[in-house]
């Protein structure tokens, strides 16, 4: 998604407007007619080697399996739970698929409404029914911190480039950060610093177009919390 | 998209920030949001104002048409307030008519205008027991983030306070101002946990267990009141909320001048 | 339509009762995102028209039997506001909202790319806060922006605006004397990266070489309001780029 020269600026592009005109092939969110590629959503036009295409700027997440994504529980049934992780469609994560042996109408047990949940896509098929699973390493229920909803198309800016950008929030604000695919992001440490990592993950999304993004957060970052005690690097 | 279940950690965060008297957007519990009002946007209504109030968004329109009076009023004006609930303005509100909500935040309204004699339903009379000026107020929730019942009682107040009688276009000699007392303003606030909020944000609303609406008049003194919700309010925080709606109620009418 | 008056629509100059010439539309302002909790939304004046349109989802389908498992239904709902008319309206559905909702609808189900969200549906919500001829048309024009606003995967955006007749001239975008005391009314909304034609009504009474003329006029204008909903949504994005630095 990033791009090698971050530009200040990038060519911002809406449904119908042409990518390109010279031979290039569609990529993502783009269509062929008459001979030239055509954007189909309003975002930020990409080039990567022979194909044009868009990343988007705004939309509803849409899962795919394997999508780490943190969702609330929004109904219970005797043998599952619906779970809202922010596509349109419910998720719902089946008994078999909790780290615990539930008895059958014995889920509300487990899993409250409104709970929050880290799970993982298991599957998404053609008519896009979506399950989901609790079954793998890390995956669990959230308690406690922050819960900070942002775009999904802005997740990858907060995770940055090779894990760049979350690490620095990570060590510069002491706090343990979770990021779902589907923009939903947990935050969780001493409260003044969660206050910060928050306001600082508003920031990427709001200047996710910026270039110089990291420069920008660690200013913002170190104008609200002294880095005396924190050592600054990498994990 | 639309799932309107709050996680519990949003909850638990509102109730945190509370206990050290503040909220979610940094207000304090007796502020209200940024209030922006922008009158005569409709030029096919009589009377209009757009009231937003922090993200809420409310429109009303007034249209002034003679009609016949009600028997036992004959020489009274008739006044009507609906409120519209438009998908527009929220995941959860659906088309169609009116539902109770619609209807309760209508009456509230209504009451408060009424109650505190701000259009002087007399001076609609055209001829006693034929023909009077029925004033209708039209509202509609645009954009809902929260605590309708004021935005919808100062957009009414706002549209009417700006509205001419068309008498012109009846052939009913010149068009005038539509005759206004004074300036009802309501103040609500809701209980989430054990704190009195003013100016419930949507969030809050989810969280909160009681509401009360309370509506003065320009000397301050009580003219409607409207408890909602499942919950139950003290005598003392009754008190409070008395005290505050005076209080803020003189703020906003500087506000809305 | 087909009202009598005494009223000179149009002048031995070819001027129209507001000054336009009869090639030429209303002024037209576009502004995208400017709901808080739609997904998508846009405000549009035409002349005297002002119209809101708003966006939510793609979301879960609701009433359940309306899904589709091949694709997303797109679901609109025109409304006139019961101020937005000299009479006031009352509120609520009628006939007329009906029909403008299902063909404002069709035209946009041609460019979303509704298979994409199978079994979802996708919820476009026009208010008419006030009205002055041409509401559908500038009812479609902001629903299009909203759509985009939203992010939703389309292949182009549909612009909308009618041509008609009035005092036996063909003309471009009536307002409300033109419609009242025309002759005829035919709106019309165009994809514009082919020029297909998604809309189209008429009403009235005109001759081959009128409807020709005036199917003209309005494919044309549809370009030119194609460039003002661009314009909006792009200027949204650079606006947001300069409060960000």
């Amino acid at each position: 998604m990033e791009r090698r020269n971050a530009r200040q600026t990038r060519e911002i592009v809406v449904p119908g407007d042409v990518l390109d005109g010279t031979g290039m092939k569609p990529g993502d969110y783009a269509y062929v007619q008459g001979g030239k590629v055509r954007a189909s959503v309003m975002g930020v036009r990409n080039v990567f080697q022979n194909t044009v295409g868009v990343i988007p700027l705004r939309g509803c997440y849409m899962p795919t399996s394997g999508d780490t994504v943190i969702g609330v529980i929004v109904d219970i049934g005797p043998s599952n739970w619906l779970v809202d992780i922010g596509a349109p469609y419910p998720a719902p994560l089946h008994v078999n698929e909790v780290p615990w042996k539930v008895e059958f109408g014995d889920t509300s047990r487990y899993l409250g409404m409104g709970n929050v949940v880290l799970l993982k896509v298991l599957s998404v098929d053609e008519s896009k029914k979506i399950q989901v699973t609790m079954k793998d390493s890390g995956l669990r229920r959230l308690e406690g911190g922050r819960l900070v909803k942002v775009s999904h198309s802005k997740v990858s800016r907060i995770i940055g480039k090779s894990g760049s950008m979350i690490s620095m929030l990570k060590n510069m604000t002491d706090c343990r950060i979770t990021v779902g695919q589907n923009g939903m992001v947990w935050v969780d440490g001493d409260e003044e610093n969660a206050d910060v990592a928050v306001r600082a993950i508003r920031m990427i999304e709001e200047k996710a177009q910026c270039g110089n993004l990291t420069d920008l957060v660690r200013e913002f970052i170190e104008s609200k919390l002294p880095q005396s005690e924190i050592d600054e690097g990498d994990e | 998209m639309s799932n309107e279940m709050m996680s519990e950690i949003k909850r638990d965060h509102i109730l945190r920030l509370l206990e050290k008297g503040t909220r979610q957007d940094g207000r304090g519990v007796k502020d209200f949001r940024n209030i922006e009002v922008e009158t005569g946007l409709i030029e096919s209504a009589d009377g209009s104002a757009r009231v937003r109030l922090g993200n809420t968004t409310v429109i009303a329109g007034i249209k002034i048409i003679p009609g016949t009076p009600f028997g036992d009023t004959p020489n009274l004006g008739v006044l009507t307030t609906g409120m519209e609930l438009i998908p527009m303005a929220h995941p959860t509100f659906e088309s169609g008519p009116p539902g109770e909500d619609a209807i309760e935040l209508a009456r509230v309204v209504d009451r408060g205008i009424r109650e505190s004699g701000m259009v002087d339903v007399e001076a609609l009379c055209i001829t006693p027991g034929e023909e009077v000026w029925m004033c209708y107020i039209d509202i509609y929730a645009i954009d809902h983030d929260g605590n309708l019942f004021d935005a919808a009682n100062l957009a009414a107040v706002c549209a009417l306070k700006s509205a001419i009688i068309p008498c012109e276009q009846y052939g009913k000699g010149e068009n005038k101002h539509l005759p206004v007392t004074c300036t009802p303003i309501s103040v609500t606030e809701a209980k989430v946990g054990n704190t009195l909020i003013v100016d419930p944000d949507y969030d809050e609303e989810q969280i909160s267990t009681a509401r009360l609406t309370v509506t003065t008049d320009d000397d301050g003194n009580f003219r409607a009141m409207q408890k909602g919700g499942c919950g139950s309010i003290t005598l003392d925080e009754l008190s409070q909320c008395l005290d505050r709606a005076v209080e803020i109620g003189a703020e906003i009418r500087k506000i809305i001048g | 339509m087909s009202g009598h008056t005494d009223m000179v629509l149009v002048d031995e100059n070819g001027m129209r009762i507001d000054g336009r010439t009869a090639e030429q539309h209303r002024p037209i302002k576009i502004e995208a995102g400017v709901l808080h909790n739609a997904d998508g939304s846009a405000y549009v004046e035409i002349g005297k028209n002002k119209v809101l349109a708003a966006v939510y989802g793609p979301r879960e389908c609701h009433p359940r039997h309306l899904q589709n498992p091949e694709k997303a239904i797109v679901q609109v709902k025109y409304n006139m506001e019961a101020y937005s008319v000299s009479d006031r309206k009352r509120p609520g559905t009628d006939r007329r909202s009906i029909e403008i909702s299902k063909i404002t609808a069709e035209a946009l189900e041609k460019v979303v790319l509704t298979e994409l969200y199978p079994r979802a549906s996708i919820d476009v919500y026009i208010e008419i806060l006030q009205a002055n001829a041409g509401t559908r048309c500038a009812g479609l024009t902001a629903a299009s922006v909203a759509l985009a606003d939203a992010g939703i995967p389309m292949r182009d955006i549909v612009p909308a605006i009618a041509a008609g007749k009035a005092d036996g001239k063909v003309l471009l975008d009536l307002n409300k004397e033109e419609d009242n005391y025309g002759q005829a009314d035919v709106p019309i909304a165009i994809v514009p990266s082919t020029d297909e034609i998604v809309l189209l009504q008429m009403d009235g009474n005109m001759t081959r070489a009128e409807l020709d003329h005036a199917i003209e006029l309005a494919v044309n204008a549809c370009h030119e309001v194609h460039d003002l909903q661009v314009d909006a949504l792009k200027r949204r994005y650079s606006k947001d780029r300069e409060a960000s630095e």
